[in-house]
């Protein structure tokens, strides 16, 4: 079957339109979150997430209703254990990051039934996706966009220099509270598309790409998306042709660029 | 006439710790302060209370007059933090980028950089003159050149009190000589008020007005004049520390 047949199929274009969405938030909050040496963040709301979605599907609810504030209010509890016990930013992510993975083990073995759904939210699976996880990612994503669009100067302030901006008058601590819950709100959305295990990798690897290549602030949230949406394309297709895991695949072509940055920064 | 900064009474600690004890002083428009110590003697501490980084505990702190817990108009203020302390190799802004922020002092929600404001940001480049070095990476840079940068980001937003935080640090001696020259020009010609850590005796003679040295409480705070005629000074610093002051004024 030829490309063009391939996207005849209403749920390859369902996966292309969510997923771009998806990707290219991811990699513009990813910027802000290598920047800022918060790159962990990811991967310590989307082991939260493992325990939201097993409580959704332990109480029978859809799990993204459940995961969407269960992983926000994660992102508020780093953010206050890091400010309030004086646990640095790391540790506060490892405690909410156990927290969450052994809530989920724990509502795992009582329930006994759901461990197969469990599973599918691990890995992931954007060919799956339905017509209401796509209209939640839109609706969801623009929103992220709108609020990045708004604070983006108090954003690009905070992450260069964060004292300089509080004497400019920016509230970095509101900022940083929001950019976590953007963090955790785009954690949930990418779970569709690489699974928990693999959430962190779409938001870290567009973003060091860029880094790698970028003469400008600007210009690197650019490149970012570029490379995030390449390699949700290249992913899909190479999946699709070999017939390998979606998810998994998106995230080796983000590597691969990633290595192609490298190489191209060495060169140059 | 108005003060720019007034102090009264000013203490604070870390935990156990005395940074400041009863720090009072005003400052004028047009001063040129140096402000010296010690190393813990409370330099860094004070100027984090005064730009609102620290919250105060004791005494009072005025700038332009409004006390300094509910003041908002941060664009009279410009601020040059420790160059080595803040800059990240790896964070792609350009020059023109981030000179660009020290306009969001101006803004209000949504803050935004126009056309207009990328005037002001040539303006200020070409004040440093570092206009040619606008698209470049500004963690790519020489040292003096991002002090330039720094110095640059400041005073876009046209502040009428500059405060350095070691602003010579890490610097060769004639990119130092050199960015002290700057300042003074814009002390002297542009009637900007400066405050200046620095532990540079030489240079605070040199460059400065007006000496406050702490030492958690202040020691001395005044004209030079007084400073090297003032034989308390001696008997404190020593003649040979009194002399690097006082001989290039």
């Amino acid at each position: 079957m030829s490309i063009i047949e391939f996207l005849q199929y209403s749920f390859i274009q369902k996966a292309f339109l969510a997923g771009a969405f998806i990707s290219v938030l991811c990699s513009t909050l990813g910027i802000f979150l290598v920047l800022r040496k918060m790159s962990l963040i990811g991967d310590g709301l989307s082991h939260v997430s493992f325990g939201a979605i097993a409580l959704g599907l332990f109480l029978g609810v859809y799990p993204i209703y459940v995961a969407v504030p269960v992983v926000v209010a994660g992102s508020i509890a780093i953010l206050k254990i890091t400010e309030k016990a004086k646990v640095y930013g790391d540790a506060a992510i490892g405690i909410v990051s156990a927290a969450g993975i052994a809530g989920g083990v724990i509502l795992a073995s009582l329930a006994r039934g759901f461990n197969v759904d469990l599973f599918s939210y691990l890995f992931g699976n954007i060919l799956s996706i339905s017509d209401i996880e796509v209209i939640l990612s839109i609706a969801l994503s623009a929103a992220v966009f709108l609020t990045v669009y708004f604070f983006y100067y108090d954003f690009f302030s905070a992450a260069f220099d964060e004292e300089y901006a509080k004497t400019t008058g920016i509230k970095t601590s509101a900022v940083n509270a929001l950019l976590s819950i953007l963090t955790a709100i785009t954690v949930v959305l990418s779970i569709r598309i690489v699974g928990i295990m693999l959430v962190s990798a779409l938001l870290i690897l567009p973003a060091a790409s860029a880094l790698q290549l970028a003469k400008g602030f600007k210009a690197a949230i650019a490149i970012g998306a570029v490379v995030a949406l390449l390699s949700l394309l290249l992913g899909i297709v190479i999946s699709l042709l070999l017939n390998l895991p979606t998810g998994a695949t998106i995230v080796i072509v983000n590597v691969m660029f990633f290595l192609i940055s490298l190489f191209y920064k060495k060169m140059v | 006439m108005e003060h720019i900064l007034s102090v009264r009474d000013l203490s604070f600690s870390y935990g156990p710790t005395e940074a400041l004890n009863n720090v009072s002083f005003d400052i004028e428009p047009g001063d040129y302060v140096g402000l010296a110590g010690p190393n813990g003697a409370g330099k860094t501490t004070l100027i984090k209370l005064i730009l609102g980084l620290l919250r105060k505990r004791g005494g009072t702190i005025k700038l332009f007059g409004q006390d300094s817990g509910g003041f908002s108009d941060w664009r009279r203020v410009g601020f040059v933090p420790q160059r080595a302390a803040v800059l990240n190799p790896l964070f792609p802004a350009t020059v023109q980028e981030v000179v660009g922020l020290g306009l969001l002092s101006q803004k209000r929600f949504p803050r935004k950089i126009g056309p207009a404001d990328e005037r002001k940001i040539e303006q200020a480049l070409s004040a440093m003159d570092i206009s040619y070095l606008k698209d470049k990476i500004a963690g790519e840079l020489s040292g003096g050149q991002q002090q330039r940068v720094f110095l640059a980001r400041a005073m876009v937003s046209s502040p009428e009190l500059l405060i350095l935080d070691e602003p010579g640090t890490a610097l060769d001696p004639q990119s130092s000589e050199n960015f002290f020259e700057l300042v003074k020009k814009l002390n002297q010609e542009k009637g900007i008020t400066v405050i200046m850590i620095t532990h540079d005796l030489g240079q605070i003679g040199k460059y400065a007005g007006k000496l406050l040295y702490l030492d958690r409480g202040v020691v001395f705070y005044g004209g030079f004049k007084d400073f090297c005629q003032s034989e308390e000074m001696t008997r404190y610093f020593g003649p040979f520390s009194q002399h690097l002051i006082c001989h290039q004024h």
